[in-house]
């Protein structure tokens, strides 16, 4: 089966997407789609299946049943040569999940070297590249241990991007940061966003969904309840479960 | 009586029973014959220069071998109980219960005489070859559980942000949970070595030939020779020697790595 892209169409499209942990469905019948240059955040309460969703977007979950397809390739389908196909789709992780034994250079450079088979001088011109735009191009050397939560995520933010993707999934990027943390992470993530970049975004920040987010996504109890314009969901939400959700948040 | 008084006079009979035990030893010990049949100089001397060019040359050697190959043949069988395929699973399991219920001395002594009795093959490498074998196949049981537990102490997350880059399953077992995994269990690991210094003691079953002797066999025969103790002693020695420095380094190596945990 061909995993070349196709780059007319949507650049993720989920359809009828179910997901059950033994007797627990977590995802009853997903319909969802990101386009091409598109910023989207998915918010909801917990246990609304959001994080599900996004991790079978690039299979580290399995659907139960259902297609995703990424740029037109159906990764649920046996014959699709996923580690290719996820080379394309950058992930971050709430809990950062650098390498802890690698320093951050090596950190950027590990899977470039691995699954691009870019050589170490190219993986290390990309990571710098990538490192200076997170603002973290003095921390090279630095082990994990040695920095804040939020620039370990910003370096994780940067080891996604150098395996250049063309699609970024964030789940819950900020949610393990301190307060005083999130800031410099939604500020590189508005940057992304800023320059064109395909950004699938589930979290509790209803101010970067607002001022970043193209379209908003409300999940609960594992169906989207509704989605729109950020000022539309966020502001003049049609739905009781909507409306109940954000008066807790707001 | 105050509290405070009560503790000191609590601790003064604790001194007080420790002092009496330690001279009862030193009294009724026999300190000429003590001296006569272990720290005979003459004998010590005797014992010098084989029981280090012979005897800590080998044990060092036999104690590399088994580790190192109970190293691999670890690994193979911890991947192969974490293996999805289910034969393998069941293999490896019946592996390390057979041998880790059995003693080690009698695997050594299997190898050396029932193995070339039953399948007429003799391992390489005569007595020693076919102790260190065996050596090797029951430490292997033994770091293949270590190395297991250490694999799934790293945290999942891990294995997800490599293969969400695109690595494969093996590039990330190698790359990225490995060496984590041999990070977390350096401490049993050190633990697997210490005994494998002195299980190499047990390898005299098998029937050493004068060259391949190892510390408590060369030790065994100089007794014998001398009608004398004192070698054994030297060989008590020699082994701390060996693994007192070892567990020191290993300390140091956990240290350095904490860097990156």
């Amino acid at each position: 089966m061909s995993v070349d892209k196709n780059t007319s169409g949507p650049a993720i499209e989920v359809r009828n997407l179910h997901k059950s942990f033994g007797s627990n469905e977590v995802l009853k019948g997903i319909d969802f789609h990101v386009d091409q240059g598109e910023v989207v955040c998915v918010i909801g309460p917990s246990g609304s299946g959001k994080s599900t969703l996004l991790r079978c977007v690039n299979r580290l979950e399995e659907p139960t049943s259902g297609t995703v397809l990424v740029e037109g390739v159906d990764i649920t389908h046996p014959d699709t040569d996923l580690d290719k196909v996820r080379t394309r789709i950058g992930m971050v992780f709430q809990q950062f999940n650098l390498f802890p034994h690698l320093n951050v250079l090596r950190n950027l450079t590990l899977a470039q070297r691995r699954a691009k088979k870019r050589d170490q001088a190219e993986a290390s011109k990309v990571a710098l590249k990538n490192l200076a735009k997170v603002g973290l191009e003095d921390r090279a050397t630095a082990f994990p241990a040695q920095l804040s939560g939020g620039q370990q995520q910003r370096v994780a933010i940067a080891r996604a991007l150098s395996m250049d993707p063309d699609m970024m999934l964030f789940d819950e990027p900020t949610s393990a940061l301190d307060p005083e943390l999130v800031g410099d992470v939604l500020a590189v993530m508005r940057q992304l966003a800023e320059e064109g970049m395909t950004m699938m975004v589930v979290t509790h920040e209803m101010g970067f969904a607002r001022e970043v987010g193209d379209r908003v996504v409300f999940m609960d109890g594992g169906v989207v309840v509704e989605q729109g314009r950020p000022e539309d969901v966020l502001g003049n939400p049609q739905h009781e479960r909507t409306r109940a959700f954000l008066s807790k948040v707001l | 009586m105050k509290p405070s008084t009560r503790r000191r006079l609590f601790r003064g009979v604790l001194y007080a029973v420790f002092v009496i035990a330690l001279v009862a030893v030193v009294l009724a010990a026999d300190w000429e014959a003590i001296g006569e049949n272990f720290f005979d100089a003459e004998v010590a001397r005797e014992a010098f220069p084989t029981i280090i060019t012979v005897a800590v040359k080998n044990t060092i050697i036999y104690t590399v071998i088994a580790f190192a190959g109970g190293l691999l043949l670890g690994l193979l069988l911890a991947l192969m109980k974490l293996s999805p395929v289910a034969p393998y699973r069941w293999a490896a399991t019946a592996y390390i219960e057979l041998f880790r219920g059995l003693p080690a001395l009698l695997v050594i002594f299997g190898f050396a005489f029932a193995v070339p009795i039953a399948f007429d093959w003799r391992p390489p490498g005569g007595s020693a070859g076919a102790g260190l074998l065996a050596l090797i196949i029951v430490s292997g049981a033994y770091i293949a559980e270590t190395i297991r537990a250490g694999i799934q102490a790293v945290p999942s997350g891990q294995a997800e942000a490599a293969r969400s880059l695109g690595m494969g399953p093996a590039w990330t077992m190698i790359s990225v949970t490995l060496p984590q995994a041999f990070r977390i269990i350096t401490p049993p690991l050190t633990n697997e070595l210490v005994i494998l210094i002195k299980d190499t003691s047990l390898l005299f079953i098998a029937g050493m030939a004068l060259q391949d002797r190892e510390l408590t066999t060369f030790a065994r025969d100089s007794v014998s020779q001398t009608a004398n103790a004192t070698p054994l002693v030297l060989a008590a020695l020699m082994y701390l020697i060996i693994t007192l420095p070892l567990t020191q380094l290993v300390a140091k190596l956990e240290r350095h790595n904490q860097r990156g945990r």
